[in-house]
């Protein structure tokens, strides 16, 4: 397998979705410029019909993209920075999300709406949240985050391919991260979680740009503790892997969710709220949430990074649950 | 242009076609304003009553191919896009049989296969989904247009600019048809509009119309031009359309509301140019039909209104689970 970095796999999987599919376009603001690097080149590979650059009218994006897929062409917005998703919530919460409903099923809308989320970078509030709650509380979306470049290739490709409008969130700043990619057509399926560490003590379950640092964590407790931690990492949020979440804290009887979005109505809330109505009998413990407060990012780095969820933290809520072993 | 710069008359055979289309939204609508009184719908409906030449008009020159979206106020351009009746009706009865499933009710019925891109609840929400009707068209290089259907009200949202601007940058072929029947909901116009709404398209290089929107053959004759500008390849055309809506924004405002925000003195101005009677007047004028044909024709639209509802009244609810079911494909 070639080894490469998180930004050239979701290239390489939108350059070969648009060679499968001719219907498929790509718009958004500097989408040829292409400040991620995620849609390098496919400009001068797919032409100006295909890939075009918007004006900043996100509302006029949004609501082109549901209009344009739902006239048959399988189309791919780019929204740049997740905040700007809210410029252009109208048609997503009432058109994307439900057209479909609203058309008693008539039409199905292939969209995929590529934002970049996230803070720990100094880009202050308007250009580093998380926005799961708002996106997976919709029900008319799908929503899927990539931790690694080899399922950034494989849900990209799964998200094109769908019928329903899903939204790829990308990890900010990791697109240099590197690692394995396999050739050609992997599509990772959505609605599927994927364990990447075994473990019988205790379930790490996270997503994104959470999966890198809850590994780390999960090697100290290994150490530190002895304790033998599983990671999970959900992949999906929308279709959400609930049957991986409650195996795994069957397997290990203790849970500690971490996600990078405000702590209310996190996706870490709900995966609780599951483990408390499904997962009970298993639970030695409280499930425990390593979330941000609920707080805009701020700009100082002394102030933003120990607002986000990181390994010291998770170790600490490790030891907590293991009051006897911990040392 | 203030109006269309020919004379051309639509031949005998295509007014009396959409004087049968007007008579059909008419009675369909003064049908649906008993039914809400009678229980049987049960949701409130927004009526288009005194707007229908706008919807004719305009549809008349519009292909089966080609795209609408439509409004919260939509029953005449679902029915002026050749949309069947019965199931308008049963959709707004709430029934499994209607056009949506009984999903979507009064504000959304569209069939999509015959071209409506959704009737929008969201007011201005159709001007980016006809601006990407237009860019698919466009790369599919038919020849199809998509004509966007909104109101006053909705030429106050900041994406009419944004749809202006990329529309006329890109050259889509789309067509914006602003229905301003002087009322913003339940404000008049003048207290929340400045300028001339045609006005605002003029800076993106759009070719502009300005007409009277109760006059179904000014209509007809400026959409003639219109669609052809848009269907050529030169990209997108405005039609601002003067009109009036008699029945107010929606069926319960009566109860809502504890001054009337209108005159019956303006409300009665306007049905003196109702478009309905004057394409009648029209007909009888041009010896194109008389009056037992226009009276006949009255009958069939009523019999087709009667037989909608036998039909939306004989249908069934939908299952409990049916929206879990729809909301995503493959689901």
């Amino acid at each position: 397998m070639p080894r490469m970095r998180f930004i050239q796999a979701i290239n390489q999987a939108l350059a070969e979705e648009m060679e499968r599919d001719p219907r498929t376009i790509l718009i958004g603001e500097d989408v040829e410029a292409s400040i991620f690097g995620d849609t390098r080149g496919l400009l001068d590979r797919f032409g100006a019909d295909r890939v075009r650059n918007t004006p900043i009218s996100e509302q006029a994006l949004t609501g082109i993209s549901a209009g344009a897929a739902a006239c048959g062409c399988r189309v791919i917005p780019h929204m740049m920075f997740s905040n700007f998703i809210y410029t252009g919530f109208d048609a997503i919460a009432n058109q994307m999300a439900k057209l479909r409903l609203m058309s008693g099923g008539q039409i199905t809308l292939p969209i995929t709406v590529i934002a970049n989320y996230g803070g720990g970078r100094s880009t202050a509030a308007q250009h580093s949240d998380t926005p799961f709650s708002l996106l997976t509380n919709l029900a008319g979306v799908e929503v899927v985050v990539p931790s690694t470049p080899d399922n950034a290739k494989g849900l990209m490709k799964a998200a094109i391919r769908s019928d329903n409008p899903t939204f790829f969130l990308e990890p900010g700043g990791r697109g240099g991260d590197a690692g394995d990619v396999p050739i050609g057509d992997c599509v990772t399926p959505l609605g599927e979680a994927r364990v990447m560490r075994e473990g019988s003590d205790l379930s790490l379950i996270t997503m994104g740009s959470m999966t890198r640092m809850t590994l780390l964590a999960a090697k100290r407790l290994e150490t530190e503790l002895g304790v033998s931690a599983e990671v999970l990492d959900l992949q999906s949020l929308v279709p959400l892997d609930t049957t991986a979440i409650l195996a795994s804290v069957g397997r290990t009887g203790r849970a500690i969710v971490v996600d990078e979005s405000r702590d209310a109505c996190s996706v870490a809330s709900h995966v609780a709220a599951i483990l408390a109505d499904k997962g009970f009998d298993h639970l030695k413990a409280p499930v425990q949430r390593i979330t941000v407060p609920d707080t805009a990012m701020p700009y100082a780095p002394s102030a933003e990074l120990p607002l986000l969820p990181s390994a010291e933290r998770i170790v600490s809520a490790a030891k907590a649950l293991f009051p006897v072993t911990a040392k | 242009m203030a109006a269309s710069a020919s004379n051309i008359q639509p031949d005998d055979g295509v007014l009396i076609e959409m004087y049968r289309r007007m008579l059909l939204i008419r009675k369909s609508e003064e049908q649906l304003f008993r039914d809400v009184k009678l229980g049987r719908t049960p949701g409130q409906v927004h009526l288009s009553d005194g707007q229908e030449a706008v919807a004719i008009g305009i549809c008349s020159l519009l292909e089966d191919r080609d795209q609408i979206t439509s409004t919260h106020r939509g029953h005449g351009h679902y029915l002026a896009k050749g949309c069947d009746v019965n199931a308008m009706f049963a959709e707004i009865y709430g029934k499994a049989e209607g056009i949506c499933r009984g999903m979507g009710g009064s504000m959304h019925v569209a069939d999509y296969s015959k071209g409506i891109v959704g009737a929008n609840g969201i007011v201005g929400a159709g001007l980016g989904i006809a601006t990407g009707a237009g860019l698919a068209n466009q790369l599919e290089g038919e020849g199809r247009v998509a004509a966007c259907f909104f109101g006053d009200g909705a030429a106050n949202q900041g994406s009419l600019m944004e749809c202006l601007n990329i529309s006329s940058l890109w050259r889509l072929p789309v067509l914006f048809v602003c229905e301003n029947n002087g009322y913003s909901e339940f404000s008049p116009s003048g207290t929340v509009t400045s300028g001339v709404i045609s006005d605002r398209a003029k800076p993106f290089g759009i070719p502009v119309w300005n007409i009277d929107g109760n006059d179904v053959v000014d209509v007809w004759r400026t959409a003639l031009e219109a669609v052809d500008h848009c269907r050529s390849g030169a990209g997108p055309a405005f039609v601002e359309a003067r009109t009036y809506r008699y029945s107010g924004h929606f069926s319960a405002e009566a109860m809502v509301l504890s001054t009337p925000y209108r005159s019956d003195e303006e409300i009665e101005a306007w049905r003196a140019r109702d478009p309905v009677a004057r394409t009648r007047a029209l007909i009888i004028g041009r010896e194109a039909a008389n009056d037992a044909e226009c009276e006949r024709m009255e009958l069939e639209a009523d019999a087709h209104v009667e037989g909608a509802v036998a039909f939306g009244e004989a249908g069934t609810a939908p299952c409990p689970g049916t929206a879990n079911r729809l909301m995503r494909a493959g689901s």
